[in-house]
């Protein structure tokens, strides 16, 4: 008898992976008035979750989650024009929320929808920190399969293929579990007009940190946020020999 | 306020007392907590091998002064311990005998140290930003309730941390409120360490003994005789360029040899096969910072820089004037990476 999968993926609304941030004057932060979208590791998530459903296995729904600005709605709407059934939108304009925070925050929203497989993004391209999903497993207590390049469900067993140091380790558990995905795990499909207006009708709850009672206090301050040290390119040569005798020149041979 | 903490602060308070001189309470707390950073690293191994990457963590632990003992999990893990006893800088190594750690897998691993950090009264826990390191610290940072540090480069204080947001294209400074530090650390800006000259202790460590739900089927480890490309002094590169796997093949590895160098690829280049996923070198593969970084048919989109523009030299050919890694490039070559390459092979075959 298989188990029915009911699906949670969490996505976040970061600045877009082709713009370049710059840090604003004031070293507070990067500059936001840019293009912003889906994580891209989370776009993974909802096409594997997707794809689950595709491959006739037996997923009762899959509901996208976000947590942020009024304009994170934007990256639950692409998430429900990809696939998913339903959203749930905490709204939080003032903090900007923290990896534990989230990760309580999705125990309960787990726990109260019910869910037994949540698929995360392994990492947001935003602060590149890759502990959303692990920190979720710990507080569920959960098996956990990070950075997953290959799921296979079958009843309520599941076999991932993950990505390790030096190549891949593939591991078995059973239901209920924590997936976060890496780049190699599917290619996500582009959301197509006619389901882009389907998504617009699809049930989309608003809700805010108040309702799951979730203290979401900052831990980390942010002291001070700074460019880079510049890397000046040293120009070109014209040839082999030319870099061969610069590369001595620099001790790099 | 964790128990240690607080123990020498009232240690540190009695003390001044004794000595019936008056001093300003904040000189207190700074040397307090100056003298009780005390840091668990935990180090990798590998069937019996210590993954001397992971000891970038006990150079990160040093700047922060204070104590630093050593953590070991596994099967047959004696041996490891005593030689990790050795590694200068460490006062003691803890270690667990029991196979069941042995492929360091996070369900029995996390309430593992998080037993051992309680038992140690640890301000500091740290370990490397690798596949291991990423995927079990922020279950126990979880476990104990601590919002997690990741991939730091710099230590300010014993608190503040300096870490790369945003692929490496920002650098921020965070001071943590947490009473136990939970960090990863960015192997390429620590020095990794002597790995002789220390003699701690070794003492056998708690063993909570957690089920784990968690089966390890197998491994497909890319097998190789080049230096490990995380912690590898030269590396060359091979993107989009390359065109196909047959040329990769024909044209990196000799370039290599010529060199001593690890073997590195763009996400280009593994996306389309010509390179396994583990030599990816990128924001979401491996972050190396070697001596000469040399890359050939790679165009520098800003996730590639991210893993390696903190190499000392980077050199580049790729046929493009314009392409964005010559503004990054120490030394750039316009030129065909098919006639370029093997003729700089031949040449420093020859030199």
């Amino acid at each position: 008898m298989a188990t029915k999968l009911r699906i949670l993926v969490p996505v976040k609304r970061v600045i877009d992976y082709a713009v370049k941030p710059r840090v604003n004057k004031a070293q507070t932060d990067v500059e936001r008035n840019v293009k912003h979208s889906m994580n891209p590791f989370d776009e993974l998530s909802i096409e594997e979750a997707v794809r689950m459903r595709e491959s006739k296995k037996p997923v009762e729904d899959i509901l996208a989650f976000s947590a942020g600005p009024a304009k994170s709605q934007d990256i639950i709407r692409t998430a429900m024009a990809m696939g998913a059934d339903r959203g749930i939108h905490v709204v939080e304009e003032k903090i900007e929320l923290e990896p534990l925070g989230v990760a309580k925050l999705l125990q309960k929203v787990v726990e109260q929808e019910d869910r037994n497989l949540v698929i995360l993004g392994k990492q947001s391209i935003d602060d590149d920190a890759n502990q959303t999903g692990q920190m979720l497993a710990g507080l569920l207590n959960w098996p956990q399969a990070t950075s997953a390049s290959q799921v296979e469900i079958d009843g309520d067993s599941v076999t991932v293929t993950r990505e390790v140091d030096g190549g891949v380790e593939t591991l078995k558990t059973k239901l209920p579990m924590i997936i976060t995905t890496d780049l190699r795990l599917n290619e996500p499909r582009y959301a197509s007009l006619p389901n882009i207006m389907k998504a617009k009708k699809k049930p989309l709850e608003k809700k805010t940190m108040a309702d799951y009672g979730i203290d979401a206090t900052k831990r980390l301050k942010h002291i001070k946020v700074a460019e880079p040290a510049p890397r000046q390119g040293g120009g070109k040569v014209e040839d082999v020999d030319g870099m061969i005798s610069k590369l001595k020149e620099l001790g790099a041979l | 306020m964790a128990a240690p903490l607080r123990n020498g602060l009232l240690r540190q308070a009695a003390t001044c007392l004794r000595q019936q001189q008056p001093t300003p309470v904040r000189q207190i707390s700074r040397d307090a907590l100056r003298r009780l950073a005390s840091t668990l690293a935990v180090l990798e191994q590998r069937e019996g091998k210590l993954n001397m990457g992971s000891l970038a963590s006990i150079s990160a632990a040093q700047k922060l002064g204070g104590s630093i003992h050593g953590f070991v999990a596994g099967a047959n893990i004696k041996s490891v311990a005593d030689e990790a006893a050795k590694i200068d800088g460490l006062e003691k190594v803890i270690y667990v005998e029991n196979a069941d750690y042995e492929k360091g897998l996070p369900e029995n691993w996390a309430p593992l140290l998080v037993e051992n950090i309680k038992k140690g009264g640890y301000s500091h826990v740290m370990a490397g930003h690798s596949a291991f390191g990423k995927n079990l610290m922020p279950r126990v940072a979880a476990l104990l309730d601590v919002q997690q540090i990741s991939d730091i480069t710099e230590v300010e204080s014993e608190d503040t941390f300096v870490r790369p947001i945003y692929a490496g294209n920002a650098i921020l400074t965070v001071q943590s409120s947490d009473a136990t530090k939970i960090i990863t650390v960015r192997g390429t800006a620590f020095p990794a360490g002597a790995a002789e000259g220390g003699s701690a202790s070794v003492e056998e460590g708690a063993d909570p003994k957690a089920e784990c739900p968690v089966e390890w089927v197998s491994e497909n480890l890319a097998k190789s005789d080049r230096p490990d490309l995380a912690t590898a002094e030269k590396v060359v590169s091979g993107g989009r360029g390359l065109k196909s796997k047959e040329e990769f093949d024909k044209i990196m590895p000799p370039l290599a040899d010529a060199l001593g160098a690890a073997i590195g690829a763009s996400r280009a280049a593994v996306d389309s096969g010509f390179a396994d996923n583990s030599l990816q070198v990128g924001q979401t593969g491996k972050n190396v910072a070697p001596q000469l970084y040399l890359c050939a048919g790679i165009s520098g989109a800003i996730q590639h820089l991210a893993g390696m523009k903190d190499s000392k030299v980077i050199a580049a050919i790729n046929k493009d004037a314009d392409a964005p890694i010559f503004q990054v490039a120490d030394v750039g070559l316009v030129g065909d990476l098919f006639e370029k390459v093997p003729e700089l092979t031949e040449k420093l075959n020859k030199a």
